[in-house]
């Protein structure tokens, strides 16, 4: 069993989560993910590695509350155990030779990008971090961004906090201002990726996206997770989850992704319904 | 006196306009008189072609003995003797090709029905059993075992049982590997391979879930961590696809993503977490028995059920029961039929498929599925199930320096499962791409020998 060390709210949906997993913090990386089900009767879900603790032997989780099993996870607390925590699966984040870099989040994307920028940031390298919310009420990981980047932009899309506008707004500005990046790594929501992939394109800056597509096993077993990427189908689960954004067919993901969207949002509202239950 | 009835007793089932509504075991199992009558069939030969028909070789005349005298328990001991999963072997070995094919009273009439005999005498001890098997003396030496599926447990069992510590290293969150994921309940339950695993488990065999071997724990760490050898059993997980336009749609399955929903996840069950496509029309492309499954699967989630084959109903890689059972139930049957092409706005809404006639006999005799020109025509359906068969897993010999592959993926191992490795075995799909449960086990039987050869062989 994988017991719950830590659990805080990030914002009133994302939920970190730091549990005891010694075996996958052993080799964990960023980039990577586990899969994991809350309870014995659980769905298996992946979720990208935030963070890691080798010596404690602990890996973090960073979710935002979408369906049944987010809906479960956010209900448990300290000491309560996960039925199931599997991996390191997928691959790791590519840094080495990286000198400067812009890492773009969205949304609860920010939590994953955090560690690449961290990672980057730590070996000496110039990171612009651009991290996009909805709105005030959702912004995350500030303090952590600021510290791990030379230049913080934090946006919201109502201007209630930060910048107002899009991440692809300040990235195209900065470009214009000069920055030469080697490399823009964008971690967040589908269009989000989609955006930041197709303006770097333009101006020929090689970008790597983060793919979280439904999957079963994350072993390469199911093939659910399959992506067209440069034309030639990609399971994200061994091949990814990063890829380079200008290959990806986003379209394609972002239909894909919603393919269970009702049942998801049927399996939220059953698990709401069950945990009001409880507390009266 | 032998019984010289040239039938089979027949094996009670479930009626397909009932069970194609559900996932309840299709074949129910002999009575205790039944299996008496059907072991007096068998003659006892002295040549014991049967044996040699199986890939563990159970002693098939010695069990039946002691079910015709009704000695249920002696005939369970015979078998586990040589098979670590009765009950699965019963259920899901093709006994027609193997044991039962080589019968002397198949020669005028029925061969003895060994398969439904074993599954009588597993499904029996499973449920008077009082006590589990006595775990036998540690001998103190470690082995690891790759993968909790037929080949890993067999191998697990035989290793066991002559006194090695056995640790099994599962990727998933439940031991069976495709016995679990793959085949239905309704043809093997999954009570039943949790039995036979508990059974394994009495016998000292550590079962370690997940844990993915290449991920989380490197082969090298094994051997650092003390285990003296390793055998891996990580089977062919990885599904094909057929590379068509239209693949990348919505309610395109692959067969085993289709089968993990519903057998592994429960996704078949109201209260189940892990969602599944209902579909009204599905259309199964493939022949092989996961097509069978999966398209027996789909007819029970509501479906009405198109199986497509490129081939003719002769050519089925399919074992003959479980097409009969499909029929039965309802699944359409197109042979000669290859898809070219899965059409819709996002989602399936059509497969376009060519006719096919097959070719005269080649050089080897076989017969190849020629493309008939302008024969296009459509199949509505909102979803596909592509079951065309899978390759080995790339994982664990990507992330292995030295374990040579061939170049379909297949690692490398010669007949007794040694690899280019020191002390590492494989066997089972990981090494012949995908098969079936009882080569898989007759492998993992194989690599203990070896490998308690080995191991003894170093310590003496």
């Amino acid at each position: 069993m994988y017991k719950i060390l830590k659990k805080e709210f990030l914002n009133p949906t994302v939920v970190r989560m730091e549990v005891s997993a010694p075996e996958v913090a052993r080799r964990a990386d960023a980039g990577q993910f586990i899969i994991l089900r809350a309870t014995e009767d659980g769905e298996r879900i992946p979720l990208t590695v935030a963070d890691y603790d080798r010596e404690k032997g602990s890996v973090t989780i960073i979710f935002q509350v979408v369906g049944g099993t987010t809906e479960i996870l956010r209900h448990m607390e300290e000491g309560d155990c996960l039925a199931d925590f599997a991996g390191p699966l997928g691959r790791k984040t590519e840094t080495e030779g990286l000198k400067s870099v812009a890492v773009v989040g969205g949304g609860v994307g920010s939590a994953i990008a955090y560690p690449v920028a961290k990672k980057l940031h730590e070996s000496g390298a110039y990171v612009d971090a651009i991290v996009g919310f909805r709105t005030r009420d959702l912004v995350i990981l500030e303090d952590e961004f600021r510290a791990a980047s030379s230049e913080l932009h934090v946006m919201t899309d109502d201007g209630t906090y930060g910048e107002r506008g899009l991440v692809t707004e300040v990235l195209e500005n900065l470009i214009l201002a000069g920055r030469k990046y080697d490399e823009v790594i964008a971690i967040g929501p589908l269009p989000m990726m989609k955006f930041v992939s197709l303006l770097t394109k333009k101006y020929n800056i090689k970008t790597v996206v983060s793919m979280n597509p439904i999957m079963i096993d994350g072993t390469g077993m199911c093939g659910g997770c399959r992506l067209t990427v440069g034309g030639e189908t990609k399971f994200a689960c061994v091949d990814g989850p990063e890829f380079d954004g200008h290959l990806v067919d986003f379209d394609e993901a972002i239909r894909r992704s919603a393919m269970y969207r009702d049942f998801e949002a049927h399996a939220r509202e059953e698990a709401c319904n069950l945990f009001k239950k409880e507390v009266e | 006196m032998a019984n010289m009835s040239p039938k089979k007793n027949e094996m009670p089932q479930q009626d397909p306009h009932i069970r194609c509504k559900n996932f309840d075991e299709v074949a129910l199992g002999y009575s205790a008189e039944q299996a008496i009558d059907e072991a007096k069939r068998c003659l006892n030969c002295k040549t014991r072609p049967c044996v040699a028909g199986c890939p563990v070789a159970v002693k098939i005349p010695e069990f039946i003995a002691c079910v015709a005298e009704g000695d249920f328990e002696g005939a369970y001991k015979i078998i586990t003797d040589t098979n670590s999963l009765p009950a699965v072997c019963g259920r899901v070995c093709p006994q027609e090709s193997q044991c039962e094919s080589k019968c002397v009273r198949g020669i005028k009439g029925e061969p003895v029905g060994i398969g439904r005999l074993e599954r009588f005498v597993a499904d029996y001890h499973m449920k008077n059993k009082t006590e589990h098997t006595a775990r036998p003396e540690s001998n103190g030496h470690k082995v690891a075992i790759v993968g909790a599926g037929p080949s890993g447990l067999s191998c697990a069992g035989f290793l066991a049982a002559k006194g090695y510590d056995v640790t099994v290293f599962e990727a998933l969150h439940v031991a069976g590997g495709v016995l679990s994921y793959g085949i239905p309940e309704f043809r093997l339950p999954g009570e039943v391979v949790k039995s036979e695993i508990d059974e394994l488990r009495a016998l000292g065999v550590e079962i370690r879930t997940n844990i993915i071997i290449g991920k989380t724990i490197m082969i090298d760490e094994l051997f650092e961590e003390g285990y003296e050898a390793v055998f891996i059993g990580s089977g062919a997980g990885l599904p094909k696809f057929m590379k068509i336009p239209g693949e990348n749609l919505n309610n395109v399955y692959s067969a085993n993503e289709f089968l993990t929903r519903i057998n592994l996840m429960g996704a078949y069950r109201d209260d189940s977490k892990t969602p599944i496509f209902h579909a009204k029309h599905a259309v199964v492309v493939g022949g092989g028995n996961v097509a069978m499954d999966a398209a027996r699967s789909a007819r029970r989630t509501g479906a009405e059920v198109t199986l497509v084959y490129r081939r003719t109903e002769n050519e089925l890689p399919a074992r003959k029961e479980e097409v009969e059972h499909a029929m039965e139930e309802g699944v359409k049957f197109e042979f000669l039929t290859s898809p070219i092409e899965i059409h819709g706005d996002g989602k399936v809404e059509y497969i376009t498929c060519d006719r096919m006639r097959l070719s005269d006999p080649d050089e080897s005799g076989r017969r190849r599925p020629v493309v008939i020109e302008n024969s296009e025509f459509d199949i509505a359906c909102d979803c596909v199930i592509m079951a065309i068969g899978t390759s080995p897993n790339p994982l664990i010999a990507s992330a292995t320096d030295g374990l040579d592959t061939q170049s379909w993926g297949g690692i490398v191992a010669d007949d007794v499962g040694k690899t280019s490795r020191d002390m590492v075995w494989a066997g089972g799909d990981a090494v012949t791409g995908a098969a079936t449960v009882i080569l898989a086990m007759g492998a993992g039987k194989t690599a203990a020998e070896e490998i308690d050869r080995a191991i003894m062989g170093k310590n003496q």
